[in-house]
């Protein structure tokens, strides 16, 4: 167990440098919102077995209602975002109701649709500003810190994260998180033990959405604005490639997916020019304009080769390697 | 960063006479979409005709050389602001260009702002560049929703289509374009008969067209874009509505009705800042367009080889990439070139041009490839704007 | 002239007719879903980019090959046959033991594919497609012009979705597919080859989706994102009528597109907003809610508010049968 936490600890502290080492601090922020959002899409996948194809709706829910606060009513940074937390965790409330009823496909189907039936509302709704979104969302301060210096936002963010994942951490290894991977696992069996699943997998819904509303918020804080792309279903879609490729069921599979796709989007443009300059196939170099094609490359080979994600593949591994021929 | 600081420095000291260029290059860079809805009217296109402004001049400005990246926003606000403000902070580019999508460009203004570097939109089609959001960087180049409501509203209006019907797209920029264009119909004695709102990227246009021609209206205009607009256009020729109704395009653009081919869009009318066709100048840049793109450029795409090269020249003329010199330079300094003749307005960067009516010709009026309007009427510049006593700009004075 | 809810009754009649055209389309992607759910357990979220493509090949056969509508018709879907037979047999045939959630992955993977291919190669104004010459022009039918070509839709249509639900429920054939479906060992114990069933199955399910992609050429603008806006919405008529039933599918395709219809034409809003109407007055707040839900501008989204009344009172959907 210590060395975990140790692990943890060293992964922390060397983010906590990035700065230092020259990495853009807006982008490991985008990264860290992201990865959030990833670790609590991750606590209703991974943990619980619940795949939610609208996970997007929190994002965006959080986003301009934490947006809405900072801008329009001058309310301060901190209220601000735990604001965008509740309103995501009130629709995860609302959704999980109706979603819960059902399982399996079924379950996926409904939270799809709720979440399409949120971004047409966020589409029509003068508040969220429609296609243009919210702009120019100011950061104020945290704290006393004042948030304008993108450093200073940096460390808030990184300690807001850290904050968050302790406390996935918590809940996957309490007695509530081994009774939702129970339910993941058989939920049939959990049921005849006693426990009243539906409440749980409830629970377990909320917490996501409220922690995916974390990220939602805290996004708006870093780019300063909250815009559609935040609600639609595409977005859904990147977690669940986010989640896939770094390790459904693990804590930090999430993170690595969110880091790979996160840079994916925003350096394949440059990756296509070097792969065509060294090559000298020219048509790498439209390769930046063929996002979701690799995208979805990406998530064929993930489903189809690669299931576990990096870390699972890797965790995999070690214990293959600690376990000589048995 | 630094360079500029010890560039400043050395200027203090009496070096004046060199030309104070940032990293010793003149970086711009191209945000738009590229790989979605509107990556035809600006997209690879916009960037080729980039190109060819830095090209024509040599790729020189004030003696440095000027470098050139672009990237695809994929009609995402927060993919154009982070990457427009990576590219400020670490890749020092010195001027931003915005291509298609209001939101981006709006994320874009705001972060250009902040950095304080110049930034020109020409693909936005929101008036709020200008106006509410309107920034001393930002300079809205080609065309807003106000010039096309007074284009499209006012002209046909006056030509004699004194009652609309609207299909609007239900979103704000649709419920802006008929609420703008509303406005200038009254104005000029026209009675709009009813409206009827459609959801953003519906495919069945049949329910909604029935209910336009219930209204008998002389006009329907379409506040809708892209392919929302093409599907109308397509729904209403096959339900006859053609035949009593004449269709306004509140947003079209050549690509739109290449698309839908003449037969389908013959008659229309649709407001634009420049077409093709519409002079030897724009003729002979065109057929170099053509070459490179085997297709005709929109009125976007000449209008970034427009604004790349009024940039270029006032970096030129002020001697430095500094934003705050070359963006007055850039105001002070007419337009005139095959795109438009014109002025950039000083108050709220507005571009002030004329913007041309035009009808889709026939297929029998048409005699090649790509001929596909005739001119109609010439709207002056400032008749198509917004006029600055109407300006929600907080640089306004009034 | 009679008014049902504010609108004449000829309105009334034509907005159901175009209704129906609508939901021919939804009977018809929503039927290749059930059957390809019913056969293989997989949600074929490709079941958009497969329309997609039955639209393009019709395309492609009069441009390139100068083939009509008529030939394309036959060829397109066949030509989407291959295509599926090739996804299956090469991706997803490994999934089945799996959750359902790969094969949704994996499908969801294939559609950014497609659609990313078809995108780079002709971009996203999409291509103009002509109504046949046979199909052109229009017919006064008293309460509406209704062009040729969509009546043709509803016939055409009609007469698929029965044929096949008649193929799998009434012969042999479908028998032993409706078998194969609930114990494939045995089945194949039986002396049939259950592999190569599932994988025909699959690529029938997609052949109707690109029979589908025909048909609407000559009314949308084909391109590479058409699929993309109706799949979502056929998921929700599959859900509705609940999954695995071939009937249930087709009543509620057709059934949505007439409500779809409805609510454009502002009769369902209305409707729903009259007795709200009558007791607080007009333009009330619960009124316009309604309206908003179930007027012109949420014909989007009334589907999916349906699915939400209809999980609530029956989970296994109007015509499924509880697992």
């Amino acid at each position: 167990m210590n060395k975990k936490l140790a692990g943890y600890a060293a992964l922390f502290v060397g983010i906590a440098l990035l700065p230092a080492l020259g990495a853009y601090p807006v982008f490991v922020m985008k990264v860290l919102c992201y990865a959030l959002f990833a670790c609590a899409f991750n606590l209703l996948v991974g943990f619980t077995g619940l795949l939610s194809f609208g996970h997007a709706a929190f994002l965006g829910t959080a986003g301009y209602v934490c947006g809405h606060a900072l801008k329009i009513w001058g309310l301060p940074t901190p209220v601000g975002l735990l604001l965008g937390m509740g309103g995501a965790a009130v629709v995860g409330l609302v959704f999980g109701l109706l979603a819960i009823r059902r399982s399996g496909i079924y379950f996926s189907m409904i939270t799809l649709a709720l979440a399409q039936m949120l971004y047409f509302f966020f589409l029509q709704a003068p508040f969220t500003g429609g296609e243009d979104g919210l702009q120019s969302v100011p950061r104020g301060s945290f704290l006393g810190l004042h948030l304008e210096n993108d450093l200073t936002l940096y460390y808030v963010v990184l300690a807001i994260f850290i904050a968050a994942f302790w406390l996935i951490y918590r809940i996957v290894h309490s007695p509530f998180g081994q009774v939702l991977t129970s339910i993941r696992e058989n939920e049939a069996r959990a049921t005849s033990l006693g426990y009243d699943t539906a409440h749980f997998k409830l629970l377990a819904f909320v917490l996501s959405a409220a922690l995916a509303g974390l990220a939602g918020a805290t996004k708006t804080l870093v780019l300063g604005f909250a815009t559609l792309t935040d609600a639609i279903w595409t977005t859904s879609g990147l977690v669940i490639l986010m989640t896939l490729v770094g390790g459904m069921g693990t804590l930090v599979g999430p993170m690595v997916g969110a880091l790979v796709i996160i840079s994916l989007e925003n350096k394949i443009g440059d990756l296509g020019n070097w792969l065509g300059d060294i090559t000298g196939v020219a048509w790498f170099n439209s390769l930046g304009e063929s996002v979701s094609l690799v995208t979805g490359l990406i998530f064929i080979v993930c489903v189809l080769a690669f299931r576990r994600g990096l870390v699972g593949e890797a965790m995999a591994l070690l214990e293959r390697k600690q376990k000589p021929a048995a | 960063m630094k360079k500029t600081l010890i560039a400043a420095t050395l200027a203090a000291c009496g070096f004046s006479a060199q030309a104070q260029i940032s990293g010793d290059v003149v970086k711009i860079g191209f945000l738009t979409d590229m790989s979605s809805v509107y990556a035809d009217i600006d997209g690879a296109g916009g960037v080729e005709a980039i190109k060819m402004a830095i090209a024509d001049l040599k790729g020189t400005a004030a003696g440095k050389k000027v470098e050139f990246i672009f990237a695809d926003h994929q009609n995402k606000a927060d993919v154009a602001s982070a990457k427009a403000r990576e590219w400020f902070d670490t890749q020092g580019v010195d001027m931003l260009v915005g291509g298609t999508n209001s939101g981006a460009n709006l994320a874009m203004a705001t972060v250009a702002a902040e950095k304080k570097k110049p930034f020109i939109s020409i693909g936005a089609g929101s008036s709020a560049l200008t106006n509410a959001n309107c920034t001393p960087y930002t300079i809205h180049y080609a065309y807003d929703t106000v010039a096309l409501a007074n284009g499209t509203g006012g002209a046909v209006t006056k030509a004699g289509g004194k009652s609309w019907y609207f299909l609007t797209a239900d979103y704000a920029f649709g419920a802006a374009l008929q609420a703008d264009t509303t406005a200038v119909v009254q104005k000029n004695g026209g009675t709009v008969k009813g409206s009827v709102k459609h959801p953003l990227n519906a495919s069945d246009f049949s329910s909604f067209l029935l209910q336009a021609q219930g209204s008998g209206a002389q006009i329907l205009g379409l506040a809708n874009a892209g392919g929302d607009t093409i599907n109308a256009v397509k729904a209403a020729n096959e339900f006859g509505i053609t035949k009593t109704m004449k269709l306004a395009g509140l947003l079209m653009f050549i690509n739109d009705v290449h698309s839908l081919g003449l037969k389908t869009t013959e008659g229309m009318y649709l407001t634009d800042s420049w077409y093709w066709n519409q002079s030897p100048e724009a003729r002979a840049w065109s057929r170099r367009f053509f070459e490179k793109m085997k297709r005709m450029p929109s009125s976007l795409q000449a209008a970034d080889y427009s604004a790349v090269t009024h940039y270029l020249k006032a970096v030129d003329a002020a001697k430095t990439d500094d934003a705050d010199k070359v963006v007055a330079k850039m105001k002070d300094t007419p337009i005139k070139d095959f795109y438009t003749t014109g002025t950039i307005r000083k108050e709220d960067g507005r571009g002030i041009h004329d913007m041309f009516l035009m009808q889709v010709k026939s297929a029998k009026e048409s005699t090649e490839p790509w001929d596909y309007y005739k001119v109609v009427t010439r709207i002056p510049g400032e008749e198509a704007f917004t006029k600055l006593a109407d300006s929600k700009c907080p640089l306004v004075k009034k | 002239m009679t008014e049902i809810f504010g609108t004449p009754l000829p309105a009334l009649l034509g907005q159901l007719l175009l209704g129906l055209v609508n939901g021919s389309f939804y009977a018809m992607l929503s039927l290749g879903l059930a059957v390809i759910f019913g056969m293989l357990n997989i949600i074929n979220f490709a079941h958009g980019a497969l329309y997609m493509m039955g639209a393009f090949f019709a395309w492609m056969g009069l441009e390139y090959l100068g083939l009509n509508y008529w030939f394309m018709l036959g060829l397109a879907p066949l030509a989407v046959g291959l295509v599926g037979i090739v996804i299956e047999r090469t991706m997803l045939q490994w999934l089945y033991k799996l959750d359902h959630l790969y094969g949704l992955l994996l499908t969801f993977g294939i559609t950014l594919v497609i659609e990313g291919v078809f995108r780079s190669f002709y971009g996203v104004s999409g291509q103009p497609y002509q109504v046949p010459d046979q199909l052109a022009g229009a017919t006064n039918l008293g309460f509406m012009i209704l062009p040729n070509y969509r009546g043709w839709v509803v016939v055409a249509s009609l007469v698929v979705c029965f044929a096949v639900w008649a193929l799998i429920e009434k012969t042999s054939l479908g028998a032993k597919l409706r078998a194969g479906t609930e114990n494939p060992k045995l089945v194949q114990a039986f002396g049939i080859n259950v592999p190569r069933m599932v994988t025909l199955t699959y690529a029938g399910g997609v052949a109707l989706a690109a029979f589908a992609g025909v048909l609407a050429a000559p009314i949308i603008q084909v391109s590479a994102l058409m699929g993309s806006n109706l799949i979502i919405v056929v998921f929700a008529v599959v859900v509705i009528g609940g999954m695995g039933s071939i009937l249930g599918s087709i009543l509620t395709g057709l059934g949505l597109g007439i409500i779809e219809g409805l609510t454009k034409a502002s009769v369902l809003g209305a409707m729903f907003s009259a007795p709200f109407n009558a007791v607080l007055g007009e333009g009330n707040i619960i009124s316009r809610a309604l309206m908003a839900m179930f007027g012109p501008e949420g014909s989007s989204t009334v589907v999916f508010v349906i699915m939400a009344i209809v999980l609530l009172v029956r989970p296994a959907g109007l015509f499924g049968k509880e697992k």
